[in-house]
């Protein structure tokens, strides 16, 4: 290993020297080297580049934005997306903080971290996608207690921040510095309880945000409960994306995956994919009706598309209980609900508002430049996650 | 480092009081009442002759310091909105009007060719056609003209989502106008409004928000919208809302054929044509969309027609966020007293069930 005191100086050496201590992870065995990772430092590169283009020329020249679609790929993907993928650090965080089922303390950092990434997507997404992205704090002191955006944005800036809190641990503990992680193990209850709070109303909030337009967002998709049903498929997709995550990483590094806590996680998928399932059928019924999927035609089966895959076929999958222990069915089922839940907000965002602006004209496909800040965002998340592991202590609990 | 962690629930806690009982949030919700001295245009599309005069003027009388197209250097806009100071008026020359090209040979901006309202275009008349064309105000078979532009709502779901309050409705004559230094660009307003009438500068690096505001650098120097002023027949009138719909009315009522003086430029200015009422179609548009706007229209042929979003609710937008952002007091509450007294259960059940010797604090403690 390098050793950075020689180039910094005894002190800031000394602290990168222990940040960059990998041994306690070696068992994972995390190359970094590999064709993988530099795909996904090329696909980051790809992103600077856009996000580069996207402050000097403006939003007009980088992305295929206009006045009939104001919002395209990056809120609906990164930021509706992003959001909702992150779900899963405020409901482990919870098990264990706040209901004391220690049992999945074992993941309780790598969701935390997963959200934490998911999160400085959202944020770095939607800091490009505002128009003057200098000024994104405006918000902060120009309150405004009537728009769900100043909420929304309210939640992001506190969240991450408690995000970042709850994972400082790891960073403290790497440094030694014991009065410090002290004192913040001592609050966790109080934070993990303040990221409950702000998730729950962050996630629905991105829900109400479309609220105040029925008059553009598909009767298959508005509807007054359409806060409560982003919460919910959030809960979903987090527990899904945990699942998944600890499936995958128990896969590329050297890890096993421990049974009942993904046993467990399946169970909660079932039973917040029935809910979920209940309140879309509700909906459907005592809004436009079933009639309303064949009314809408393109619509109606992008909605029967994204409940097939986010919800239907998992939560019967995941029913029978021989499936929830078999670890290739239950990945398959984390991947079909990430993906439908994904879709969701993909339909919320982007499809279901095209009614209005196709009958007048408008159109909109995300531009070469959206579709790489976006890929390039996911591949920072995945890298992220992958440095984190190999320099933090991610799996406390499996660690000899 | 027990009892701070206390105090600071408390602290939360009793935050969420203050918050639930609604005070300041009472003050914050937006009016559902027409200012006192509310002011709006009513456009008759059956007097319109499509001359676009008022799309003329509307672009001259806004290039100036303080108007709607007014095109602010660069620098000083960062400027503003970085130190979150209101800009000084009059300090910078006149901009030049924005005429759009839309990519027409040979128009080297020599004339003004806009398509659609844009981020350089904050009014515009269009047309309808059907069939051969030959008869006004027809639907079969025939034309029309109609206008676009901010109707100027008593209740704005642009104002009401805008997180950086950029949109803000005057308080005494109701025009919702826009302050560039505060917007961030999010565009969460051209989603809200139910007419699709703010358009962003998609092609600057520092864009702003674009959309009538009722030409209100007008009013401190005596003037009205100049739309109205410039309209040869009567078809853009400006007044205030209560007379103009006691004209928009009167006129709705009359049977086609009567012969009536139309009013010009302003319901009082005194000069008015004569002419014979075309008949109405359908409604006053305005009187109840999205909970009422000032600025009113008439017209020989349906708005649905005429291509106007036919979704638009009768009751103001901005109800429906409300009904969602009372409650949040409520979550504040509930998740701190239910999820401490959920901690407090499991954690002693915790300590019970393990080991009954440890401090009471255990399940706060980890590694
Ligand atoms: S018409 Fe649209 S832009 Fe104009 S005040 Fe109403 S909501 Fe705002
Ligand atoms: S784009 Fe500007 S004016 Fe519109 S809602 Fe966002 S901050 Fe407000
Ligand atoms: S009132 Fe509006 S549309 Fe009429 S001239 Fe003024 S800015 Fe233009």
């Amino acid at each position: 290993m390098i050793d950075f005191t020689k180039y910094a100086g005894p002190n800031l050496g000394g602290v990168v020297n222990k940040l960059l201590d990998d041994r306690h992870s070696d068992y994972l065995g995390i190359k970094m080297d590999t064709p993988f990772t530099r795909v996904l430092v090329l696909l980051i590169l790809g992103a600077a580049f856009s996000a580069f283009y996207r402050i000097v020329y403006g939003l007009g020249a980088s992305t295929n934005l206009n006045d009939y679609w104001p919002w395209g790929l990056w809120i609906s993907f990164d930021v509706l997306g992003g959001v909702a993928m992150a779900a899963g650090g405020f409901i482990i965080a919870a098990m264990v903080y706040i209901l004391n089922w220690k049992k999945y303390k074992c993941i309780v950092r790598a969701s935390i971290l997963n959200a934490f990434f998911g999160y400085l997507l959202a944020a770095i997404s939607i800091c490009l996608d505002i128009g003057r992205s200098f000024v994104i704090w405006h918000p902060m002191v120009m309150w405004q207690v009537n728009s769900i955006m100043f909420i929304v944005a309210v939640h992001v800036v506190l969240y991450t921040s408690t995000l970042a809190t709850e994972s400082s641990p790891m960073v403290f503990e790497k440094l030694g510095l014991g009065r410090a992680l002290n004192g913040v193990n001592r609050c966790m209850v109080g934070i993990v309880l303040f990221g409950v709070l702000l998730s729950l109303l962050h996630q629905s909030s991105l829900g109400a945000v479309y609220l105040i337009a029925p008059s553009k967002l598909s009767p298959l998709w508005y509807g007054k409960y359409i806060p409560y049903m982003f919460l919910v498929s959030a809960i979903m997709m987090g527990l899904s994306m945990v699942s998944f995550e600890t499936i995958l990483t128990g896969k590329v590094f050297n890890h096993a995956p421990p049974r009942d806590v993904l046993e467990g996680l399946a169970r909660g998928i079932v039973v917040i994919g029935c809910i979920y399932i209940a309140m879309k059928v509700v909906h459907l019924v005592t809004g436009p009706g079933l009639g309303g999927l064949f009314r809408y035609g393109f619509l109606g089966f992008m909605w029967l598309l994204e409940m097939a895959v986010g919800a239907f076929i998992p939560v019967v999958l995941l029913m029978k209980k021989a499936n929830r222990r078999n670890l290739h069915v239950l990945f398959a089922a984390n991947i079909l609900v990430i993906v439908g839940v994904l879709l969701n907000r993909l339909n919320v965002g982007i499809f279901a508002v095209s009614d209005f602006p196709n009958r007048v004209g408008g159109d909109y496909f995300p531009s070469f430049m959206e579709l790489m800040l976006t890929s390039g965002m996911i591949a920072f998340a995945i890298l992220g996650f992958k440095l984190c592991a190999k320099y933090l202590n991610l799996f406390p609990q499996t660690h000899h | 480092m027990t009892i701070s962690r206390r105090g600071f629930l408390k602290g939360v806690a009793s935050g969420g009081v203050v918050l639930a009982t609604g005070v300041p949030a009472a003050e914050a919700r937006m009016s559902k009442d027409l200012p006192p001295e509310a002011v709006g245009l009513l456009y008759d599309a059956t007097l319109c002759v499509g001359c676009k005069s008022c799309m003329v003027n509307c672009k001259i009388q806004n290039s100036v310091p303080g108007g709607a197209l007014y095109q602010q250097r660069m620098a000083a806009g960062v400027k503003e909105a970085l130190f979150c100071t209101r800009p000084a008026v009059a300090e910078e020359p006149t901009s030049p009007p924005t005429y759009e090209t839309t990519g027409i040979k040979g128009n080297e901006g020599i004339w003004d060719a806009p398509q659609d309202l844009t981020g350089d275009t904050i009014s515009i008349i269009k047309v309808y056609r059907n069939g051969t064309g030959e008869k006004k105000d027809a639907p079969l078979n025939g034309y029309a003209f109609f206008k676009q532009q901010c109707l100027h709502c008593i209740t704005p779901a642009c104002a009401s989502v805008c997180p950086a309050g950029a949109f803000r409705k005057d308080p005494v004559n109701g025009s919702v106008y826009y302050e560039a230094y505060r917007c961030i660009g999010c565009r969460y307003c051209q989603i809200a409004c139910p007419f699709n009438v703010p358009r962003y500068e998609w092609d600057s690096p520092w864009p702003e928000v674009r959309k009538c505001q009722l030409c209100r650098h007008r009013f401190k120097e005596g003037k009205y919208s100049a739309c109205a002023e410039s309209c040869p027949t009567g078809a853009t009138i400006f007044g205030k809302v209560t007379d103009l719909r006691a004209e928009a009315k009167k006129r709705f009522a009359m049977k086609p054929g009567t012969e009536y003086d139309f009013p010009i430029r302003t319901l009082t200015s005194g000069d008015t044509t004569l002419r014979k009422v075309a008949g109405y179609a359908d409604r006053i548009f305005g009187l109840s969309e999205a909970g009422g706007t000032q600025n009113l229209m008439l017209s020989g042929i349906s708005f649905d027609l005429l291509g106007f979003n036919k979704d638009v609710p009768n009751s103001a937008l901005p109800d429906l966020t409300w009904a969602y952002i009372a409650k949040i007091p409520w979550v504040f509450l509930g998740v701190f007293l239910g999820g401490t007294t959920l901690h407090a259960i499991t954690s002693r059940m915790h300590v019970n069930g393990k080991d009954k010797d440890k401090d009471k604090d255990k399940g706060e403690k980890h590694d």
